[in-house]
């Protein structure tokens, strides 16, 4: 496909920032209505007329790439089309309320909160869930706290998570964020995990497995039920990262492959926009035996009447507040458009986007069978620079170099909102690109606004604001 | 099926684009004969119930979610305590919502996605010039997770020194909260320290603060509203001890208050979603900036300027090393996903304000809650406000009668304001419910 980004600026930059715009200087003191020595004494900032900002804002938009410019095939990111009527449910000014107002007067926001807490049990064949983590990597943090809740209130101190080799790197964070040694477990042969190496991982010390299914290759973890087994008869808990949950929407649940805990993300699953890295809302739902231990506050439903209520033993709180709203009304408005039907043929789709459009590259894809996303191997290819030449092809590439285990990986989830045009188009880029010069794809990309950019040099030359840049200069 | 009935089915994913000889042609095309051979499910781990979700089309939809938030009651609020919110204008929201930003993802190719990359850049460029500390990330979830990661990150850079995180007394009990959740995998501990009509008590802090402290947290302005006055002297206390001085404020307050780096913070975190962003229940954007010092240290997300091929300044996150997708367990943060866009939203605000415009907004939070703390101060049973400090956005108001009672009989005068105590009312006033406060007043004498 032809392909050409916008790009405004001169011969030495982009579009200019703010600062370069306007510099604007105020004395405070002056405009103050408190004494001297409790104010700063100068301000400044840019300052735009409404014209200026809307054209500079509007000018970094058209240098972006955004799902609704083309195909966006980063696995694991799960990059499906963000329903526009969303955005005008959450926009609702009735929606717009203090989290300190009493429970009696926001009946509608609890409600709805409920709703959802209800949804998404269903759909991980959960018993509870918490809205309240902010992101994906908030609700694991959540999800191994009310974990290590569990096993203190049985005074079963636990002091390793287990977590897979080819797990997401947040798996690892959030384990050790909570005060756990992370025991790294290695890859089986077919990329699945490897029984004996399991038993051989788990103790009396195994607080929990951390483990996501389909996994980060895409292939099912078909002996979850031994994991399951292994890991319960062990004393420690099994947690679902929910990363890959849209290959399972309505076909399969957590819940009912021996899950204890799971966070959902639902700006990947359930379609609401990724907004350039966030927000993002990362729910955790539990099995009855864990609701107790869960963030306060939750909802709860009496005769009609909605009111929040601190679970017995809760851990307390993840966030300020109850989470990211207007990102949990647009789930619930997503999940509710979509109803059992829906969802079950939005896994159905994107598993068979996936299994497409691997049948239409040349690509080798050394493990399977894979649901909703597959790593491909570049080969003797570099799999960033094929990525950097798939953009002058007009798509955005897959995620690349991970998992590690997969020489050159490309791991690609197209996702259900892909045509058959559209996945034909990315093979066609994965293809081109791949048959392309290794001069070609080094150089690559010339179609984007900037040109291969050095991330190495500027990390060696941290140059994190205008102050900064002007101090150089 | 037709173009118009996609639209509403219901009875696959309406945003699946996929007609059923396009199937077909996939089906064919990978080998199988219906998607379900493409799950490699075993069959007792298949779901093959009801999840009972019916579907609504979009018009349905949005006719009965509006019917449900309709259900919340229509209140002014004087509110804040950790929540602030001021007039967005509509060129905020119009911009934010154009696509390119809003369904883009994080910035992993820079190369296609410099107007995010510059966007925030341009975020913590404006941090910089209203904390004057030199690093400022590209956001944390909220204020309450941005002091978990501060009390984290002092932990790490004092580790050999101690192992107290000293907080103020007074504190939102969210925040006490999130904090005490971070720091529950770490040595560290809280203690507090005591105040002084409502700010720092110096001297008593002077006392707290020990070989062991690692980080002393001061807000300013407090939860309840009062703003500090001798900051540079808890710089010198934590200085003296060897410890971090946190300090916990929000976008609008840094335009007018001391600035953080003259009064010796070395590290600010809160609220920068006062800007930005409308009352959403909570939602937030946490802001964080440090020194120099501990830029490795930080958590969080990072843009640097750098060049491209064609020797142009062109954008990139920068120094990943820090981050859980490369360092895993020994990561500075597990935060992967943020508040990007409301990072966006907020620095579109800041230039749409300019320094005049920030600095007359933070002089309205002064004077507006000047004015009305001496109005209700005036009605008879009242004393407000409690403290005799100078007060930004919200104060506290002393009460005869039982705070409660009176905090109803304004919910049913369509007016809400916290309850602190028995007798301890907070309101908070800003632009947004300034036009209100005569009839607020009038309310409250009712309720008296």
């Amino acid at each position: 496909m032809n392909y050409d980004q916008a790009r405004y600026g001169d011969e030495d930059r982009y579009e200019p920032l703010l600062s370069e715009k306007d510099t604007t200087s105020v004395d405070v003191d002056e405009a103050s209505p408190l004494p001297e020595d409790l104010t700063r004494d100068s301000l400044e900032l840019p300052r735009l007329s409404e014209p200026e900002l809307a054209r500079h804002y509007t000018r970094l938009s058209q240098m972006n790439w955004s799902v609704e410019s083309g195909p966006y095939p980063l696995g694991s990111c799960t990059m499906k089309y963000n329903p526009s009527f969303t955005e005008d449910v959450a926009a609702d000014p009735s929606g717009a309320v203090h989290p300190d107002r009493s429970d009696g007067t926001i009946q509608g926001t609890l409600e709805l909160l409920y709703g959802l807490q209800d949804y998404l049990a269903r759909i991980g064949g959960m018993d509870a869930v918490t809205l309240q983590p902010p992101a994906g990597a908030a609700g694991e943090f959540t999800g191994i706290l009310v974990a290590k809740a569990y096993h203190e209130a049985n005074d079963d101190e636990r002091s390793e998570v287990i977590v897979p080799a080819s797990a997401h790197g947040t798996n690892f964070a959030s384990a050790a964020m909570a005060g756990y040694d992370v025991v790294e477990l290695p890859s089986g042969e077919d990329g699945r995990v490897d029984l004996e190496a399991l038993e051989a991982a788990v103790s009396e010390e195994t607080a929990a497995l951390m483990l996501t299914n389909p996994n980060t290759v895409g292939v099912f973890e078909r002996d979850i039920e031994e994991i399951a087994e292994i890991v319960h008869d062990a004393g420690g808990l099994l947690y679902y990262d929910g990363a890959n949950l849209n290959a399972l929407l309505g076909q399969a649940r957590p819940g009912d492959m021996g899950f204890d805990v799971m966070h959902y993300n639902v700006h990947k699953t359930f379609a609401t926009p990724h907004g350039g890295g966030g927000p993002g809302a990362g729910p955790v739902g539990v099995t009855e035996e864990l609701a107790e231990f869960l963030p306060s506050p939750q909802v709860r439903e009496r005769e009609g009447h909605y009111e929040l209520y601190e679970p017995e033993q809760s851990i307390g709180k993840v966030h300020g507040y109850q989470g990211n709203w207007l990102v949990l009304v647009k789930a619930y408005a997503y999940i509710a458009r979509l109803g059992d039907a829906g969802l079950k043929d939005a896994a159905a789709k994107a598993v068979l986007n996936a299994n497409y459009l691997a049948s239409q590259i040349d690509l080798d894809i050394p493990y399977g069978p894979f649901h909703h996303e597959f790593a491909a191997t570049a080969g003797d290819r570099d799999a960033a620079d094929v990525a950097k030449r798939m953009l002058d092809y007009g798509v955005h590439p897959p995620t690349t170099k991970w998992p590690e285990f997969v020489p050159e990986a490309m791991l690609t989830e197209p996702t259900e909102a892909e045509s058959l045009d559209s996945l034909e188009d990315l093979a066609d880029a994965f293809d081109s690109a791949m048959n392309d010069s290794t001069e070609e794809i080094e150089s690559a990309p010339s179609k984007t606004t900037a040109g291969r950019i050095d991330q190495a040099a500027a990390a060696r030359n941290p140059r994190l604001s205008w102050r900064a840049l002007g101090e150089e200069e | 099926m037709t173009d118009t009935s996609r639209h509403e089915r219901t009875d696959g994913s309406p945003y699946a684009p996929h007609t059923s000889e396009e199937t077909a042609e996939m089906l064919a095309a990978v080998g199988v004969e219906s998607e379900a051979e493409l799950f490699d499910v075993p069959e007792p781990v298949r779901f093959d119930g009801e999840l009972g979700i019916d579907s609504r089309s979009e018009r349905e939809l949005r006719a009965e979610l509006s019917e449900t938030l309709a259900k919340n009651d229509d209140l002014t609020e004087f509110l804040g305590r950790d929540h602030h919110s001021h007039y967005v204008p509509s060129v905020v929201e119009d911009l934010t919502r154009r696509s390119e930003f809003l369904t883009s993802y994080t910035q992993y190719q820079p190369e296609i996605t410099q107007g995010f990359l510059q966007a925030l850049f341009e975020y913590q460029s404006l941090l910089v010039e209203l904390t004057g500390l030199p690093v400022a990330n590209c956001s944390m979830y909220d204020a309450a997770t941005a002091l978990g990661e501060a009390a984290r990150l002092a932990g790490r850079v004092r580790q050999a020194s101690g192992t107290t995180v000293l907080i103020p007394e007074i504190l939102h009990d969210n925040k006490r909260e999130v904090l005490a959740n971070y720091v529950d995998g770490t040595d560290l501990e809280i203690g507090t320290y005591p105040m002084d009509d409502g700010n720092v008590d110096v001297d008593a802090l002077a006392e707290h603060v020990g070989d062991e402290t690692v980080m002393v947290y001061v807000e300013n302005p407090t939860v309840r509203g009062t703003i500090e006055e001798r900051l540079a002297e808890v710089g010198e206390i934590a200085d003296g001890a060897d410890a971090l001085f946190c300090l916990g404020t929000d976008v609008v307050a840094l335009g007018l208050l001391e600035e953080p780096a003259s009064v010796g913070a070395d590290v600010v975190v809160g609220e920068a979603d006062a800007l930005g962003l409308p009352t959403a229940y909570g939602m937030g954007l946490g802001l964080f900036a440090t020194r120099e010092t501990f830029l490795r240290q930080v958590p969080g997300r990072l843009v640097g300027a750098g060049e491209d091929a064609a020797g142009k300044r062109a954008f990139t996150l920068t120094l990943q090393t820090r981050e859980q997708h490369i360092r895993k367990e020994r990561a500075t943060s597990n935060i992967c996903t943020n508040q990007a866009w409301v990072a966006l939203r907020t620095a579109m605000h800041l230039a749409y304000l300019g320094p005049d415009g920030l600095v007359d907004l933070a002089g309205q939070c002064v004077r507006e809650a000047e004015s009305l703390s001496e109005a209700l101060n005036g009605l008879r049973g009242v004393k407000a406000p409690v403290h005799e400090r100078h007060h930004f956005r919200e104060f506290l108001a002393r009460t005869d009668q039982p705070a409660p009672a009176i905090a109803r009989d304004l919910e049913t005068n369509g007016f809400a304001v916290h309850v602190v105590d028995d007798h301890l009312l907070q309101v908070c006033v800003t632009d947004v419910n300034a036009a209100q406060t005569d009839a607020l007043v009038e309310a409250f004498e009712e309720a008296l």
